[in-house]
């Protein structure tokens, strides 16, 4: 079906913007009945069955709050550093596949697109903890751009190979090149690089780092540093950035399922279509909950260590060796 | 050269482990009291804070208003008097005061008393909107409006 111009952007921004909303708002519920499950508890019970209104009462909660702007601060950057988070993650959805005809816009560049304003997250937590005038917000912020940085750089590596192996920067196009049966995604694509899981092990890695997840959340870091950047913000201002945490999440998930999983493939060949896409997405999501509530934080030592001792070799290596596979076998 | 290989790999083993364990606990009933829905009964000895027994046969206390009670708490919080009514050989207490907002539940009171009149409730859940409450617990009082011997 196609929708006539400017009706289908109309469609595609409110159908992105309300993707956004019911994520951030119920992957929170998620995370909040597998947090308590995996910690024998009950989770939120109260706010309608089962907890399922919790979001909406947290949400009225957040909203009916103070925004205070602590005197001392950079006011502008301040109240622009929530604001900054949240459009890069939402951009990102502009270009996401979610099956071979639902994407909002199907450039040819997507893949750069999301990693370019993926990587402005940094940015925003960066502003955040610097105009806070709070030393908890700084430390944090410093944290943060250090590692954000160290953990950009073999994601991209990474990226780069599955770039090389597919030829081509269009999401779509990734997705339709790892169609027919689980043995044609990039992750399984031993051909091309007998290493691929391992890549995808460290797209995974990375991007939890990238999303400021535990056990790399220095962002946060409440047992030492408050609560890390978000310190000095009240109400809503705190409440944006949670959901672009989440969106976040999503956009990270969304990408690992294109990149290596082959999309809105079926794994047998069967029922192509968008639901196998946000089966394997929410699987994802799952696993960076279940992540998060297995593994104590990180010290920021051991945090680095991991990028630039293990990481960034280990996938500098998956990148040369792709490419001299390509090179002999040439395909 | 082996080395660091080998400890990623064991590493990366010994993390997936840990998820694999916090996954059973996933499925695993849950152990906690859903609290204002459900409550714990609290075990025999639990000690909260003191009452006066009620005598089976006569439905009375026993308390004879020695006062040594008084004597041995050493937060201080108690205050009794007694009377001796016309046609009893002992004296009976007429007023029982405990100050709960000082007492420190160190059950003093309850080993002192020779006439082992006092016991502990097995009440935790206290809580009101004025200090008067527990600044003036009235025991006999109490006594008079338990129902349950
Ligand atoms: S329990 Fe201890 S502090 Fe409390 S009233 Fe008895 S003697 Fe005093
Ligand atoms: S409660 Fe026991 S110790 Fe205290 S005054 Fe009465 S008889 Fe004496």
């Amino acid at each position: 079906m196609i929708i006539p111009e400017p009706f289908r952007l109309l469609t595609s921004l409110l159908a992105v913007a309300g993707f956004i909303g019911a994520n951030a708002a119920y992957l929170v519920w998620v995370e909040r009945k597998a947090a308590a499950w995996f910690q024998r508890r009950a989770g939120p019970t109260e706010v309608g069955w089962g907890g399922l209104l919790q979001p909406l009462a947290d949400a009225i909660k957040l909203m009916s709050k103070q925004i205070i702007v602590p005197p001392g601060t950079d006011r502008l950057l301040f109240c622009l550093a929530p604001v900054l988070i949240m459009v890069p993650a939402a951009m990102c959805f502009a270009v996401l596949p979610f099956s071979a005809a639902l994407v909002p816009r199907d450039i040819n560049v997507s893949l750069l697109m999301v990693f370019a304003f993926g990587s402005l997250n940094v940015i925003a937590v960066m502003l955040a903890g610097w105009s806070s005038r709070n030393k908890y917000a700084i430390i944090s912020a410093a944290r943060v751009v250090s590692q954000n940085v160290a953990y950009e750089i073999p994601m991209l590596l990474v990226v780069i190979t599955v770039l090389m192996v597919s030829r081509t920067m269009n999401l779509t196009e990734i997705v339709a090149k790892q169609a027919g049966g689980f043995w044609h995604w990039n992750v399984f694509n031993l051909a091309a690089n007998p290493l691929m899981p391992v890549t995808f092990v460290i797209f995974f890695i990375c991007m939890l780092a990238e999303t400021n997840r535990a056990p790399f959340d220095m962002a946060e870091a409440e047992s030492e540093l408050v609560a890390g950047v978000f310190t000095e913000y009240a109400g809503m201002g705190f409440g944006v950035f949670f959901m672009a945490e989440y969106a976040n999440i999503v956009a990270g998930c969304a990408m690992a399922t294109i990149l290596f999983l082959g999309g809105w493939h079926s794994p047998i060949g069967l029922w192509p279509g968008v639901w196998w896409f946000l089966l394997k997405m929410y699987f994802l999501i799952f696993t960076v909950i279940w992540v998060r509530w297995t593994f104590p934080r990180t010290q920021f030592y051991g945090l680095l260590n991991l990028s630039w001792k293990i990481l960034i070799p280990l996938s500098l290596f998956t990148l040369v060796l792709t490419s001299g596979l390509l090179k002999i076998f040439g395909r | 050269m082996k080395a660091p290989f080998n400890e990623v790999i064991s590493g990366f083993v010994s993390l997936l482990t840990g998820m694999g364990i916090t996954l059973g606990q996933l499925f695993r009933p849950i152990v906690t009291v859903q609290y204002p829905h459900q409550t714990l009964t609290m075990p025999k000895r639990f000690r909260g804070h003191i009452l006066l027994k009620k005598e089976p046969t006569t439905g009375k206390s026993t308390c004879v208003a020695c006062d040594l009670c008084v004597k041995a708490c050493p937060s201080d919080c108690i205050l009794v008097e007694g009377e001796k009514k016309p046609g009893e050989k002992r004296k009976s207490v007429t007023l029982f005061e405990l100050d709960y907002t000082k007492c420190s539940l160190c059950g003093a009171c309850v080993e002192v008393c020779p006439v082992d009149a006092l016991e502990y409730s097995r009440a935790y859940n206290l809580a009101s909107t004025s200090k008067q409450e527990y600044k003036v617990m009235d025991l006999v009082k109490r006594l008079e409006d338990s129902k349950h011997p």
